[in-house]
Formats: structure tokens, C-alpha cells, sequence
């Protein structure tokens, strides 16, 4: 009984995952400048990932293979903000951003960094 | 159910996996190449991941930490890079 | 008559500091090859004596060979804040999740954002680090720069339609902050947070 419930709920956890990481896919495609796009890349991403890894708990359903399930999942949740905000950097210093797109810009009023960088 | 959830989880896997190339041969810049290239890691991810669930082994659980480690290294060495190439 | 005593106490104070500063990056190094242990364990997938005994000989190495600027640790947990902290977390993880991914299968719909610098009120590494990783993690805002100095960070925010929004998403960072130093931080961090010093008009 309580196998079948797992089973599915962890199926249901697959599926879900799986379409976060479409939806992820579909903005990465659509949005319009980088930046846009770093956030379609990390959040629905990871949690995509998270659920899956969750879905495979619930099917696997053993202590051992737990322990790395889990740290798998610890790595994802540290890592990725940490290269969101490196490219996310990377993005910004190099201008590589839509302006029109941008309802006020507090780095750029700070003086120094790449604050002329992205009129070329 | 466990053919229908192959199946299913192939297909939303296979089209993720398409729309992250279509961003890596478009992308215009360099980071938009990562952003996509670790997106489509962690495709990857997801389908091992998947593809142990459905089966029910954990055979390829030690290639998940190693994947999720390699789009950190990655990302990373590729975003300082690109901090260095101009424009 | 307050002036020596202050002064005796502060040197008392200055002492006992620097003896915890040993003490504390002794522990720091402690607990540093603990979660190093544990990692190993959890790799070779089972708990036991041989992989214990591997991972603090791995462990150490790592620490010896790759030394990292010591992170002190000043706070103590509290796991009912903590789980509070994790709790909200997850939940703003979920709806920030389904946010841009409605807006990324919205068809039509070109995102607005902007960049806004929040200024948060503890200043330590170690709540910088975790206040941007969170904030990259949950909802909209995604860190570009950091700023050490003032402990300033600059957030992209997603999906704005107005002023007002920018003042939400300020809020909600600087309400994460409060969370994370209520779950980690110190008893002075705590009291800075939770009674901030009105010093907006006068502080340069």
C-alpha cells in the first residue's frame, strides 16, 4: 500500500521536474537578454532537478543510495547560485544587456563598473 | 504505468534537450552558449536520474554527483573566461 | 569613574577574544573536517568505520594542502528559526519556480527588470554569502554584484511593473536576511536586526 503510494507520488515527482526543466528550456529560449535568461536557468531549473532527485527517493527507497541522492542535492543548491551570479557578473561587466528591458539600474548609478559599457 | 512514464519522461526530457541546443547554436554571446550548455547538463542529469528511477537501480547514482559538480566547474571556468574576452 | 573600569573590561574582553580566535579556527578546522568526513561517507554510500577513518585522512589532506581564508562561525543555531528559515525557503523556492516559469510558456510576454541595490544590516562574510545565495535561489532576484564594503548587493529582479515592486523585492531580501540571522546569527546580530540604529538621515 504504502509502496504504491511512494511509487506513485515519486512518478508524479518525475513528471513534475521534467516539465519544470521544459519550462526552463522554453525560457532560456524566449527570454530576451542574458540576464532574463540566467533566471529561467537557475530557479525553475533547480528545482526541476530537486524534484526529480526527490521522485528517485521515493522510488529507490533505500538508506544508502539516499545518502548521495541528498548530496547530490546539497551540491545543486550551493553550486548553482554561485555560477548564476558569476555569469550573471560576466553578463553585466560586459554590457551584454538590454537597457530598454531595465526599469532602473542602481549599479550603474554607483559610479564605478561598467556603467558605460553598454551604450556600444 | 512504467511504460507510460518512460515514455512521458522521455519526451519532455528529449524536447528540453532541443531547445537548449537551439539557445547553444543561436545564443549571440559566449554566456548565453554556458547558460545553455549547463542547461543542457542538467538535462542530463535529469535523465539518468530518470532513467534509475524508472528501472530502479542506482548503478548511476555516482555519475549524477560527478555531472552536478562538472556544470559548476564549468560554468565557472567558462564565466571568468568570458569576463577576460572583450565583448 | 565608568572610564577605567570600561577600559579594564575591554582589555579583559580583548584577551579572552584573541584566545577564542584561537580556540574558534581550531574549532572552525574542527568542524570543516567533520562535514568533510560526512561528504565522504555519503559518496561511498554506506557509513562506516573503514570510509570514517578514510574520510578525516582525506579530509585533513584537503585542509592541509588546499588551506581557504577561515569563516568564523560567531553565531549558534537555532533550529526553530532554522526550520522556519528552510520552510519559507522551500516555499518561496516553489513559487518563484512556477513565476518565471509562467512567464517563460506565457506567450507574448517580454519580462521587464531592473537593478536594485539592497543594503543589508549585518555586514559578516558568512551572512553576505548566505543572504546572496538564498536571495539567487528564491523569488525573481538574481545577484550580479556584491559590494564588501557597504555589504551592498546589486540583484537583477525579473518580471517589474513599477516602483513599487522594486520596494517589494528590497523588502523581501532584507526579510530573508532577518530570517537567516534569526536561524545562525549571533545574540548582536540578532538585536541589530530585530531594532535596526535609525541612522538614515545621519550615517554618510
Amino acid at each position: 500500500m504504502i509502496a504504491t503510494v511512494a511509487d506513485w507520488l515519486g512518478a508524479a515527482c518525475l513528471v513534475a521536474g521534467a516539465m519544470l526543466g521544459l519550462a526552463a528550456a522554453i525560457g532560456v529560449l524566449r527570454f530576451p537578454d542574458s540576464l532574463s535568461r540566467m533566471h529561467a536557468a537557475t530557479k525553475p531549473q533547480v528545482l526541476g532537478v530537486l524534484l526529480l532527485l526527490l521522485g528517485i527517493a521515493l522510488r529507490l527507497r533505500s538508506m544508502a543510495d539516499l545518502g548521495m541522492i541528498v548530496l547530490v542535492a546539497v551540491f545543486q543548491l550551493a553550486t548553482a547560485p554561485v555560477a548564476a551570479q558569476m555569469i550573471g557578473r560576466a553578463a553585466y561587466r560586459s554590457g551584454r544587456l538590454d537597457r530598454d528591458l531595465l526599469d532602473a539600474d542602481e549599479l550603474a548609478d554607483r559610479g564605478s563598473g561598467g556603467g558605460s559599457a553598454g551604450s556600444g | 504505468m512504467i511504460t507510460v512514464l518512460a515514455v512521458v519522461l522521455t519526451a519532455l526530457l528529449s524536447v528540453t534537450a532541443l531547445l537548449a541546443l537551439a539557445r547553444l547554436y543561436r545564443g549571440p554571446s559566449l554566456l548565453d552558449r554556458v547558460i545553455a550548455a549547463d542547461m543542457l547538463l542538467a538535462t542530463m542529469i535529469a535523465g539518468v536520474g530518470a532513467e534509475a528511477a524508472v528501472n530502479r537501480h542506482a548503478t548511476t547514482l555516482p555519475v549524477l554527483v560527478v555531472l552536478s559538480l562538472l556544470g559548476f566547474v564549468g560554468s565557472v571556468s567558462l564565466a571568468r573566461f568570458a569576463v577576460r574576452e572583450p565583448a | 569613574m565608568t572610564g577605567p573600569r570600561d577600559g579594564g573590561r575591554e582589555a579583559v574582553g580583548e584577551q579572552s577574544a584573541s584566545r577564542r580566535g584561537r580556540f574558534g579556527r581550531w574549532r572552525d578546522q574542527a568542524i570543516a573536517l567533520g562535514w568533510l568526513a560526512l561528504v565522504w561517507n555519503l559518496l561511498w554510500g554506506q557509513i562506516s568505520w573503514a570510509n570514517l577513518a578514510s574520510g578525516l585522512l582525506v579530509g585533513s589532506a584537503v585542509l592541509v594542502f588546499f588551506p581557504l581564508p577561515a569563516v568564523t562561525f560567531g553565531g549558534r543555531l537555532r533550529p526553530w528559526a532554522l526550520l522556519v528559515f528552510a520552510s519559507r525557503f522551500a516555499a518561496e523556492l516553489v513559487s518563484a519556480s512556477l513565476h518565471v516559469a509562467r512567464i517563460a510558456v506565457q506567450p507574448g510576454c517580454r519580462p521587464r527588470g531592473a537593478i536594485i541595490g539592497v543594503e543589508l544590516r549585518v555586514r559578516t562574510d558568512l551572512n553576505m554569502a548566505l543572504t546572496a545565495e538564498a536571495v539567487t535561489l528564491v523569488p525573481g532576484t538574481l545577484v550580479l554584484e556584491m559590494d564588501r564594503e557597504s555589504a551592498t548587493l546589486y540583484l537583477h529582479v525579473l518580471d517589474t511593473h513599477g516602483p513599487a515592486e522594486l520596494v517589494a523585492a528590497r523588502e523581501r531580501t532584507l526579510a530573508l536576511e532577518r530570517r537567516i540571522v534569526r536561524a545562525v546569527g549571533s545574540a548582536a546580530e540578532l538585536r541589530r536586526i530585530d531594532n535596526p540604529p535609525v541612522e538614515k538621515g545621519t550615517s554618510p
